[in-house]
């Protein structure tokens, strides 16, 4: 079913009678969805786009490519920089933006200016019960009424099919450049990312890769402005060794769209988790896994491991203050960590006022 | 601004419940007596008053369980309060409910600078988070008004911003993790030390919830480092509408200012003879400020002044150094107090798209002289925020009604061009029953439908948000 528009689509929820798998552009295939096809693909088109109030209104289905270009014509981005799964999963067609925040896709700026939730403005949605709701709307400071907007962004469909998202937008940078320091073990590692992080300098992405050995800074701003910043984070890091500096921006561009994608896990066999994690914690937990590879993002903070097919790294992990997604790999264990029972039967209790006919992706969320 | 009738069975029971609150809490944590419970009859929304049944101050997350279960199991409403700073009427009370205050909570459980947060009970103000964690160099960037005196509590309730938001974000973008008691006593954690939550987000769903859905006892916060320094500059120009372009053209410029804040003519004025901040006289005023190093806040203000003059400013004038910062800063940050010494005052807090300034700011122009009222504004000019001051005068009968019906005609407005009625104050009981303006009943049914959920009795602060015709049959039940 390609509904053509919200009216449409409200029908279709009302008048089925088994599950709908809901899809914007099919390139994320994360959890565990069976049903009837329902794609978003035919809303599309930005509805409104305000450069001067940074604010952008957009129909579930139009591809992020789209939104993209049209913000790249006034010089301004989806700051949350999300991340495309094709690279990693190895999926065709085109991301949409109604999948991005379906599942609060964000990269590695996340860190630093927040996830595609904390950008988020406003949703209209059609709930299992096939009405159409509206919460939030267009303007940055909005506290009218519960937050529905960030309680629909990230629930991969469960409570509501997403007809037009609402989104803050950013200025683009001018420059941008990179430090990077070579040969730190994980741990030294995450106390570097921690001391760029903990300094006034603005630091807009920090990674690690164990592969390499290299641990990575990112700068972005007005070029004399990086020049400065590049120096004194230097300065800041050198008990950790003497970073090297590039001002090279299409390299540095071209580098953190690697880690964003998880460039490094691509085609590689294997399955792969994604760790949200308190940063210092996050050499114990990859310890405890003693994965195949390892990417640190965010500063230790978000951990991407490649494991043997079929593992459950929650065995290992424990108790920990976090949770663990697995992104690729087929398994019978549960995709998204299991709740505590007391969330559990709030989460439940959301679900059934929302979806009282448990048709909306079921079982997508386990 | 109407209330429920109190619960005559709750009113008729009010020894047994103080005594089954004092078996849980220790003896000066339960306050009972009618010249005591005054001090909770209101909150900031200071035209409303009604003193609670009794009070209670527990002091950790255990006491406000014990708290909470046993309300549950008598029916009797709860209503949370933080410092009681609510503009709103967020923390006022119903004669038959016990005011749950976290004031008693106010420790510091957690620093940690490596990982960048900081754990507090929920008691603890605003101000004094920051106050914790300045000395290494951060900061709590959330930064409301009432910050000396606001509570994190009440930040969390009504997902509280301020004036620098337009790049820290608000409370919600910086909340990391919460304890919350649901109102049957269940203890349950969300979030923590690491980013995005697991499963719904459910921490961004209790974030601005008015204290319906549970009573948060502590916090996970998100700290960052200062920036190495701040300037502001201030402009004068001679129409709103002019003044907007400016702030349009600074943003599209590819400039992210920490804060730009506008204010009119009728606000300068009030300003100027209280503060006497050296503000000049003009239809609008912005106060842009920058951060960074010196030679980045020079490279920046360069920019801005830059953009600025072409727009044919009344007055530019940059900070040379931090007393003429202060200076500048200065009446901005008297304008409430500036006010307040004319007249009697309501603060409104609607948000409307940055484009609608001009329209917006000339239609609240001729409302002024149809209701016959003065109103100032001050605006947080980069995100849309607007707080028109009305002035009235409490003691002239029928004076304060006037101010609401048109206070509540401005708030229609904001709707209308594409806004909303609240920015970061709340709906609290001041704009419960405008919400059917920007609200169709499926879009509050969905929202009612969570309440359902996280209290199924509603007896947490279920007086509040909705229109009490449309949430009476829950509260009824």
């Amino acid at each position: 079913m390609t509904p053509k528009s919200e009216a449409e689509l409200a029908q279709m929820i009302k008048g089925a009678n088994a599950p709908l798998r809901i899809q914007g552009g099919g390139t994320r295939p994360i959890g565990h969805a069976h049903g009837d096809g329902l794609e978003t693909g035919a809303l599309a088109g930005v509805t409104l786009y305000e450069p001067g109030a940074l604010t952008i209104v957009a129909q579930a289905g139009t591809p992020v490519a789209e939104i993209e270009k049209t913000l790249a014509k006034e010089n301004q981005r989806l700051a949350f920089e999300p991340m495309d799964h094709r690279t990693l999963l190895g999926t065709k067609g085109e991301p949409t933006i109604g999948g991005v925040v379906a599942a609060n896709v964000s990269g590695p700026r996340r860190i630093s200016v927040g996830a595609c939730r904390d950008f988020m403005l406003g949703v209209r949605f059609v709930d299992g019960a096939g009405d159409i709701i509206k919460n939030g709307g267009r303007v940055m400071k909005n506290v009218t009424g519960y937050d529905l907007v960030k309680l629909m962004t990230g629930a991969y469909g469960t409570l509501g099919v997403l007809t037009e998202v609402s989104m803050k937008v950013l200025p683009d940078v001018a420059a941008q450049a990179m430090l990077t320091l070579d040969g730190l073990n994980d741990t030294q590692a995450i106390a570097a990312m921690s001391a760029g992080l903990s300094s006034p300098y603005e630091v807009t992405g920090v990674a690690h890769d164990p592969q390499e050995g290299k641990t990575l800074f990112r700068l972005e701003g007005f070029p004399d402005s990086i020049a400065y910043r590049a120096d004194a984070l230097t300065k800041h890091l050198a008990r950790f060794g003497t970073a090297a500096t590039t001002e090279d921006t299409q390299l540095v561009k071209d580098t953190w769209i690697g880690i964003r994608d998880v460039g490094a896990f691509a085609g590689k066999d294997g399955d792969v988790w994604r760790i949200s994690a308190k940063p210092s914690d996050a050499p114990d937990l990859v310890a405890k896994i003693g994965p195949k590879a390892v990417q640190y993002d965010w500063g230790g903070g978000l951990i991407w491991v490649l494991t043997d097919p079929g593992r459950n790294i929650r065995t290992a992990l424990g108790d920990f203050d976090g949770h663990a997604t697995l992104i690729r790999g087929g398994a019978e264990f549960p995709t998204f960590q299991p709740e505590p029972p007391a969330l559990a039967a709030i989460t439940a209790g959301l679900r059934a006022k929302f979806d009282p006919r448990g048709i909306l992706n079921p079982g997508m969320m386990n | 601004m109407e209330m429920p009738a109190p619960d005559a069975r709750v009113l008729s029971r009010k020894d047994y419940i103080v005594e089954r609150l004092c078996a849980v809490l220790p003896k000066d944590a339960v306050i009972s007596d009618i010249s005591e419970t005054r001090a909770y009859e209101c909150d900031a929304l200071t035209a409303y008053k009604c003193p609670p049944l009794c009070a209670v101050l527990p002091a950790n997350t255990q006491e406000v369980a014990a708290v909470l279960k046993i309300c549950h199991e008598l029916d009797v409403p709860v209503v949370p309060r933080g410092s009681g700073t609510s503009l709103a009427g967020g923390a006022l009370p119903t004669a038959d409910s016990v005011i749950l205050g976290v004031a008693k909570m106010n420790q510091v459980i957690e620093t940690n600078y490596d990982d960048r947060y900081i754990r507090v009970q929920t008691g603890r103000t605003n101000l004094s988070v920051t106050g914790a964690v300045e000395a290494n160099g951060f900061f709590y960037a959330p930064d409301p008004s009432s910050q000396l005196a606001c509570a994190i509590a009440g930040n969390i309730a009504m997902n509280s911003g301020g004036a620098h938001c337009l790049k820290y974000g608000v409370t919600t973008n910086n909340l990391m993790g919460v304890t919350m008691v649901t109102m049957d006593g269940t203890v349950v954690e969300l979030g923590g030390a690491h980013l995005d939550a697991a499963g719904l987000d459910l921490l961004g769903l209790i974030c601005g919830s008015e204290g319906q859905l549970g009573v948060v006892t502590e916090a996970t916060l998100r700290i960052l480092h200062k920036p190495e320094g701040a300037r502001p500059v201030l402009m004068g120009y001679d129409s709103s509408e002019v003044a907007g372009q400016v702030v349009t053209d600074i943003i599209k410029a590819g400039i992210l200012p920490v804060a730009i804040e506008f204010m009119d003519r009728p606000c300068i004025e009030a300003t100027e003879a209280f503060a006497k901040a050296g503000y000049p006289m003009c239809e609008a005023l912005l106060i842009v400020e920058v951060e960074g190093s010196e030679s980045e806040i020079d490279a920046q203000l360069k920019l801005i002044m830059e953009i600025a003059a072409k727009h044919n400013p009344v007055e530019l004038r940059e900070a040379k150094d931090a007393d003429e910062a202060g200076r500048i800063w200065l009446g901005r940050k008297s304008a409430f107090g500036a006010m307040g010494q004319i007249n009697d005052y309501m603060c409104l807090d609607g948000t409307i798209p940055v484009s609608s300034l001009p329209f917006v700011l000339k239609r609240i122009g001729e409302m002024s002289k149809e209701f016959g009222l003065h109103v100032g504004n001050v605006f947080h000019a980069g995100d849309g925020n607007m707080h028109p001051l009305i002035l009235f005068d409490a003691n002239k009968p029928g004076d304060l009604e006037l101010c609401e019906e048109f206070g509540a005609e401005i708030l229609k407005l904001c709707v209308e061009v594409g806004g909303c009625l609240t920015g970061e104050h709340g709906v609290g009981i001041e704009k419960r029953d405008l919400m059917n303006v920007q609200f169709d009943p499926v879009d509050l049914e969905a929202q009612m439908a969570i309440k359902d959920v996280f209290d199924p009795k509603w007896l947490l602060n279920a007086a509040k948000v909705f229109p009490l015709a449309t949430s009476e049959e829950r509260r009824a039940a």
